[in-house]
């Protein structure tokens, strides 16, 4: 992309039915967003608590580009700081996580606490009264900023601004709901990974809340004739726009496993699946709801498909790169059959995932597409033009959401 | 060192390695026992003691799924993948089994022509000597890869 003034770029004057090109390319743009997004008035997930259960306990990760350090303090309150050093600016812990005291930069020694203050400057007053820092220096006027960290459930995330409404409000009371919902008790972590998507990141976060995909993408359940049209569910957009929950019920008639066996067995002339087991589901939150996709700008996903959980951490990489951090988990109560079941499931989802492998794929598609077409635009016009929440999944509302509070964060 | 039981091991993992590598998934599933267990992970989980898998299969049953899967449910652009196994050490196993340890690497080739090293890490195998026709069989496949990003997607295994 050429180089371009943002505030040039002019959004259609259809309005949120139209996402221009630009938007996934325009190097000017990124910046732009790592500034009023990532370090502006939202809440970015740093990962569980159940990651960090000891004082001591740290992470590093990211909040947009910039690393930053998550840790437990001796009092047990999480602490996020910017993962930069005052002095010179070199990362000041070098490890993605365990248990320390403070933090030392190896390049010059300068020291931190766990609350990512600045504690000391390595031969601050010199060798034998040679050498130094002047008397008047002020080495803390460059520390590392800290960031608010709120939670939600055992959710960790963290905002820059001051000017970020309460976590609770940002996500608006449908969707802490629905977050309440999964995050029911406390969590067992199952383990993680991380998928590179050779796209913008807003091209995930869109793919996330695209109900109308699902079912065409991803042809694994209609292959193995495991479609089942007649399910009920919908999709909730909350917050601003930025937030939005999709759910569907299982059949009404569950209670045993029989039925679904009987319908993929009777699946004449087509597939089956000889292991059958995989999909064998517990309605273990007891209210049908056998999959939802949470999502919340900018940058965070928890998913139930079935009994596999996760979260998933949207972090950029640059304009046309980003990662995707998966943690999958059960709950600490489970017994080691549900665990299995979990691990099981675990196949449908990451980067060898039955129904998700295609959107690193899908996705990647979308950006080498439109390299010669930057003026051009998407047409998101399923189930309207609005974004409210609706009863059909046939239904673009939801990533209308998410361009409204998109075009609200940066101005466009 | 037994060199008969090395190159045994050794004549099973060139196997796999060009069955997968030509894409003749339906025979990669013959080198698994029936109650054959096959999992992919990342040195970070397994280090860690976290169960956690990429892809995981408890029997040829479930591998088989996979295949079908990939065969006919899954979409992903033309690629393939070109192994190279190396480093193996074996150690007895009983009477008729042997672990195995070796190091592989991945190159995956996309049909646009884009190469790129996609995975490496480790297989930790058990093999059971006497298998079907009394070839050496899969009963683990445990594939640690070193790194825990994975380009894309994982379609085809390793």
């Amino acid at each position: 992309m050429s180089a371009s003034d943002p505030a040039s770029r002019a959004w259609p004057a259809e309005g949120l039915t139209r996402v221009p090109y630009w938007v996934y390319q325009d190097e000017d743009i990124y910046r732009r967003e790592q500034e009023r997004i990532y370090r502006g008035a939202t809440w970015n997930f740093l990962g569980l608590e159940a990651e960090l259960p000891q004082p001591g306990d740290f992470k590093t990760t990211f909040v947009g580009e910039m690393p930053v350090v998550v840790a437990r303090d001796e009092n047990g309150e999480l602490r996020a700081f910017e993962n930069r050093c005052a002095h010179r600016g070199a990362l000041i812990c070098i490890k993605d996580r365990g248990n320390a005291q403070r933090f030392t930069c190896v390049y010059h020694n300068w020291t931190y606490d766990l609350k990512g203050n600045l504690t000391s400057v390595a031969f601050r007053r010199g060798i034998q009264g040679k050498g130094g820092m002047p008397a008047d220096a002020k080495p803390e006027s460059g520390a590392p900023r800290k960031l608010r960290v709120a939670t939600c459930c055992g959710l960790m995330f963290a905002t820059l601004s001051e000017a970020t409404p309460p976590l609770e409000e940002y996500l608006g009371p449908e969707i802490a709901a629905r977050v309440r919902r999964v995050m029911k008790e406390p969590v067992r972590i199952l383990g993680g990974y991380s998928q590179i998507f050779r796209n913008n990141w807003k091209l995930y976060l869109d793919n996330v809340k695209d109900t109308y995909h699902a079912s065409l993408l991803h042809a694994f359940f209609a292959t193995f004739r495991l479609n089942r049209l007649s399910q009920k569910g919908g999709v909730i957009v909350g917050g601003d726009g930025g937030s939005h929950v999709s759910f569907t019920m299982m059949r009404t008639d569950t209670g045993s496993d029989e039925y679904e066996r009987a319908g993929m067995r009777s699946a004449a002339g087509g597939y089956r699946l000889e292991a059958p087991e995989l999909l064998e589901t517990v309605d273990e939150i007891g209210d049908g709801i056998s999959l939802q996709i949470l999502g919340v700008f900018p940058g965070f996903v928890l998913q139930q498909i079935m009994n596999s959980l996760a979260v998933r951490q949207v972090l950029p990489k640059g304009v046309g790169e980003t990662e995707l951090v998966w943690t999958c988990f059960g709950y600490a109560s489970d017994d080691e059959t549900m665990t299995e079941r979990r691990l099981k499931q675990a196949n449908l989802v990451g980067p060898a995932g039955y129904i998700s492998m295609e959107d690193g794929a899908a996705t990647a598609f979308v950006q080498r597409g439109v390299r010669g077409a930057a003026e051009r635009a998407a047409i998101v016009e399923m189930g309207g033009r609005g974004v409210g929440s609706d009863e059909s999944r046939v239904s673009e509302n939801s990533v209308r959401g998410l361009w409204q509070a998109y075009r609200r964060h940066m101005g466009l | 060192m037994d060199v008969e039981l090395q190159l045994a091991v050794e004549n099973l993992l060139s196997r796999y390695a060009h069955a997968l590598d030509e894409a003749r998934l339906e025979e990669w599933l013959e080198f698994f026992v029936e109650t054959g267990r096959y999992r992919i992970t990342t040195a970070e989980n397994f280090e860690r003691g976290l169960p956690l898998s990429i892809l995981y299969a408890d029997s040829r049953a479930m591998l088989r799924d996979r295949v079908t899967a990939l065969r006919h449910a899954n979409i992903y652009e033309a690629q393939r993948y070109r192994h190279t196994v190396s480093s193996t050490l074996v150690e007895r196993h009983g009477a008729s089994a042997v672990r195995a340890v070796s190091h592989f690497q991945a190159v995956r080739i996309m049909y646009t022509g884009e190469s790129m090293l996609f995975a490496t890490g480790r297989y930790l195998d058990v093999i059971r000597l006497d298998g079907s026709g009394g070839k050496p069989q899969f009963e683990e496949k445990v594939v640690i890869c070193d790194s825990r990003r994975f380009d894309t997607l994982l379609a085809i295994p390793l």
